[in-house]
């Protein structure tokens, strides 16, 4: 057989790994940002695009696409031509792909900061960045596959295969879940609404976490842990095994996230069931991870490379064991809300991505410049001070979990909620806040020796771009008949595959309408949201209100007591998205305009509270809002606000957009008068009024037809 | 809650999506060999190019000569 000889290219490799290296920088010190934040309020100063709740998304979203993604590109782009024994079919597509994602990257950190969010956890970019988004994975997505058909080799490495269900897995979710209706540039309405955007939200956000954050690092795992280590994996055949149990099950368990939700109750037990199911892949993988190493630990010893990844599998395994856990309702009762979901999601990052990256990188670098790695005591200390801080990250977070949700639950023995006051559970786990802190600048100052340890190596060695390899020429592929010829000799298959053809032709004209149909209310006392109670509430996701105020009172005597009355499905039918939230940093707010519940505030109250937390309630960890009470809502997009959420199936009546501004601006005075009787004088057409009018609807639909 | 319908859907393509390439990896002799490849991956015999004189990361044209050339499929 002839032996062919070809290069591979090592260039964008190098980029993503600076990418990889300076975004997790960026993303791990916005975090810590964050960190101090809920523990100094007013560390942002006034600062709006500094503020808690709208540069969360920057550091989730840095973690995740600008960290963690770049990090597994560069191992895609270097494994596998090396796997395949050919090079990355095109440099422009490739080029396209490196740089599309950076700039993306970059829209979001302009856009976030600013209030331009979709508000869907990991998938907040607005509609334009998406479309850029779905153009460069389309783009990686040909580079990849047009070199695995071009391969020398016949066998497709297990690697390559968790690239390959990344790919069409990210592609299927990512688009389903941001099926939107633009109203302008920045604006659009997701398609679904209430408790059905909120199921397709965390489908797509429970596999995003499977399928960006998981399986790529498991190629990682599968192909730079043997290289490390210079052994083979230890089971070849449980990987595979690894490979189709994880993808047939991970798909089906999003619905974890919302157990105790107003989602069906069946629905909630299919994703506990495969959550369950979960622990037997992942466990077989870490497992295979881990003794490959059998027989080397005197290596893991020494060699920092190796103590990442073993550290990072061990993460794994704990992430993936306490992931099902948290899915069993009885668990996730206790924890839902609660920082235990933050401690649970760090482990998998802290250690599992981050750990598995560094080791990568601690790698790859001394190869790419033909060298040493600069220090390896100074990669020991990194991966001493990072593991530290993960721990001192995580665990006091587990004990504020644990101590928030025991005092949400607690009740007197006269039968009352023992702190009916949300302020007391939150001041009480303030300690842990600070241990978090310092965990979290531990952790960073690991990542800041880790960027001076791989600058100081790349800078002793020479760039070695290019590689020469050489391997037999793939066989020539046998002549055969066209697909379609065959085809038409197989009457049976030929039926299917139309009739598959035509399914999906059906489904996207069929499936629209089906959606608008069903938002039909159920509960006929609830009305669509007034034009100042919409703008108010497109205010509220652009501030993140919802990062820190769930708004899904779930079926427990202690949450109907303090916030009222459970949700309910048929309440959230014109909510285009649905602002359940995941996380309670301050109380509830679904039934916030029920005058008659112990937790009803004025609207001066809000009004005061909004611009200074601390003023209403002194130990409030919540971060003012002095801009609400200046910027103006843009009343000349209301009329199309109106008529995007009719499109969308919203009962506005016809015409309804032609007064939609006179009727907005009638409740407006209304609120405007109130305020004024109590002393607050407030302009026209401010954010902060819309807010509140939006806050005072929350719950009434229900209560005041009771 | 007809969209758990639609998920559902979606999800069962996706699976079949993958089923269909499981079928193909048994099918076409992927996994008869369960032992080299996870040994093969370990022989790195490339070796540097010549041409990495070229400090210029940027630039695309230092190309080596060979680069691509026997890259095509030839059924000589």
């Amino acid at each position: 057989m002839e032996l062919q000889k070809f290069t591979y290219d090592n260039k964008l490799t190098n980029y993503f790994i600076w990418a990889t290296v300076g975004w997790g920088l960026v993303g791990m010190l916005v975090g810590l940002t964050l960190a101090l934040e809920l523990i100094f309020p007013n560390l942002s100063g006034e600062i709006s695009w500094l503020v808690f709740s709208r540069i969360r998304p920057v550091h989730t979203n840095a973690a995740i696409f600008a960290f963690v993604g770049n990090g597994f590109f560069a191992a895609i782009y270097y494994s596998m031509p090396r796997l395949l024994k050919t090079p990355m079919y095109s440099k422009a597509l490739g080029n396209i792909h490196f740089w599309g994602w950076q700039l993306i990257i970059v829209l979001a950190a302009l856009t976030y900061p600013f209030g331009f969010t979709q508000s869907k956890e990991y998938a907040e970019l607005i509609w334009p960045i998406d479309v850029l988004v779905v153009v460069i994975w389309v783009v990686f997505g040909l580079n990849m596959f047009i070199t695995i058909i071009n391969r020398r080799v016949k066998h497709i490495y297990v690697a390559i295969w968790f690239y390959i269900a990344t790919w069409v897995t990210i592609a299927v979710l990512y688009i389903v879940n941001n099926l939107a209706l633009p109203v302008t540039l920045t604006l659009s309405y997701p398609i679904y609404a209430g408790i059905q955007d909120a199921l397709v939200q965390w489908w797509y956000g429970h596999n995003a976490v499977a399928f960006f954050l998981t399986t790529p690092i498991l190629g990682m795992m599968y192909y730079f842990i043997p290289k490390a280590a210079n052994r083979p994996i230890y089971s070849y055949k449980l990987s595979i095994i690894h490979f189709w149990a994880l993808i047939f099950l991970y798909i089906w368990a999003g619905p974890h996230h919302l157990l105790y939700s107003a989602l069906p109750d069946w629905a909630q037990a299919l994703g506990v069931v495969f959550s369950v199911m979960l622990i037997a892949p992942s466990w077989g993988g870490m497992i295979n991870g881990l003794l490959t190493l059998r027989g080397a630990w005197d290596k893991v010893r020494e060699d920092p490379v190796l103590k990442m990844f073993v550290v990072g599998v061990t993460a794994y395994g704990m992430a993936t064991f306490e992931g099902p856990m948290l899915s069993l309702k009885t668990v996730n009762a206790l924890s839902h809300f609660t920082d235990w979901t933050i401690a649970h999601v760090h482990i998998g990052t802290l250690g599992w991505n981050s750990m598995m990256n560094f080791g990568m990188i601690y790698w790859l670098v001394p190869k790419l410049f033909k060298t040493k790695l600069y220090s390896a005591k100074l990669a020991n200390a990194h991966f001493w001070i990072a593991t530290l801080g993960m721990l001192f990250f995580s665990i006091p977070l587990y004990f504020a979990g644990f101590t928030q949700a025991l005092m949400w639950k607690e009740f007197t023995a006269e039968g009352f909620l023992a702190y009916p006051n949300f302020l007391e559970t939150v001041t009480q786990i303030l300690p842990m806040y600070y241990l978090r802190a310092f965990g979290g600048t531990l952790y960073v100052i690991g990542a800041v020796l880790f960027i001076y340890n791989v600058w100081k190596t790349a800078a002793q060695g020479s760039f070695v771009r290019y590689e020469n390899d050489e391997a037999a020429a793939k066989a020539p592929a046998k002549p055969k008949e066209s697909f379609h010829r065959r085809l038409e000799g197989r009457p049976l298959q030929f039926t299917v595959f139309a009739l598959v053809a035509i399914l999906i032709g059906g489904l996207v004209e069929i499936i629209p309408m089906y959606l608008v149909k069903s938002n039909i209310p159920t509960i006929a006392a609830v009305k669509p949201y007034t034009p100042l109670e919409l703008e108010g509430r497109d205010v509220y996701i652009a501030e993140g209100c919802y990062l820190c105020h769930s708004q899904m009172i779930r079926p427990f005597r202690n949450e109907t007591e303090r916030y009222g009355e459970y949700t309910k499905a048929g309440e959230t039918v014109y909510d285009h998205p649905f602002l359940f939230g995941s996380k309670r940093t301050g109380p509830d707010l679904a039934r916030a305009g029920v005058k008659s519940l112990p937790n009803y505030k004025p609207d001066s109250w809000h009004f005061n509270h909004m611009i200074n937390p601390q003023k209403v309630s002194p130990e409030s960890i919540m971060p003012a809002y002095p801009w609400l009470a200046d910027n103006e809502i843009d009343l000349s997009v209301t009329p199309d606000k109106i008529k995007a959420m009719r499109t969308l199936g919203v009962p506005y009546a016809e015409g309804f957009e032609d007064i939609a501004v006179d009727d907005l601006k009638a409740q407006y005075a209304e609120i405007a008068k109130g305020l004024r009787s109590s002393g607050i004088e407030v302009g026209d057409n401010k954010e902060i009024v819309a807010l509140i009018a939006y806050l005072q609807r929350l719950g009434t639909d229900v209560y005041n037809n009771k | 809650m007809s969209v758990i319908i639609i998920l559902v859907i979606v999800g069962i393509v996706v699976a079949s999506l993958f089923l269909i390439g499981f079928i193909w990896a048994v099918k076409s002799g992927q996994y008869e060999d369960m032992y080299s490849p996870s040994v093969r991956i370990l022989f790195d015999d490339y070796k540097e190019s010549a041409n990495n004189d070229d400090g210029d990361m940027l630039a695309d044209n230092n190309i080596p000569e060979n680069k691509y050339k026997n890259d095509k499929i030839s059924n000589q």
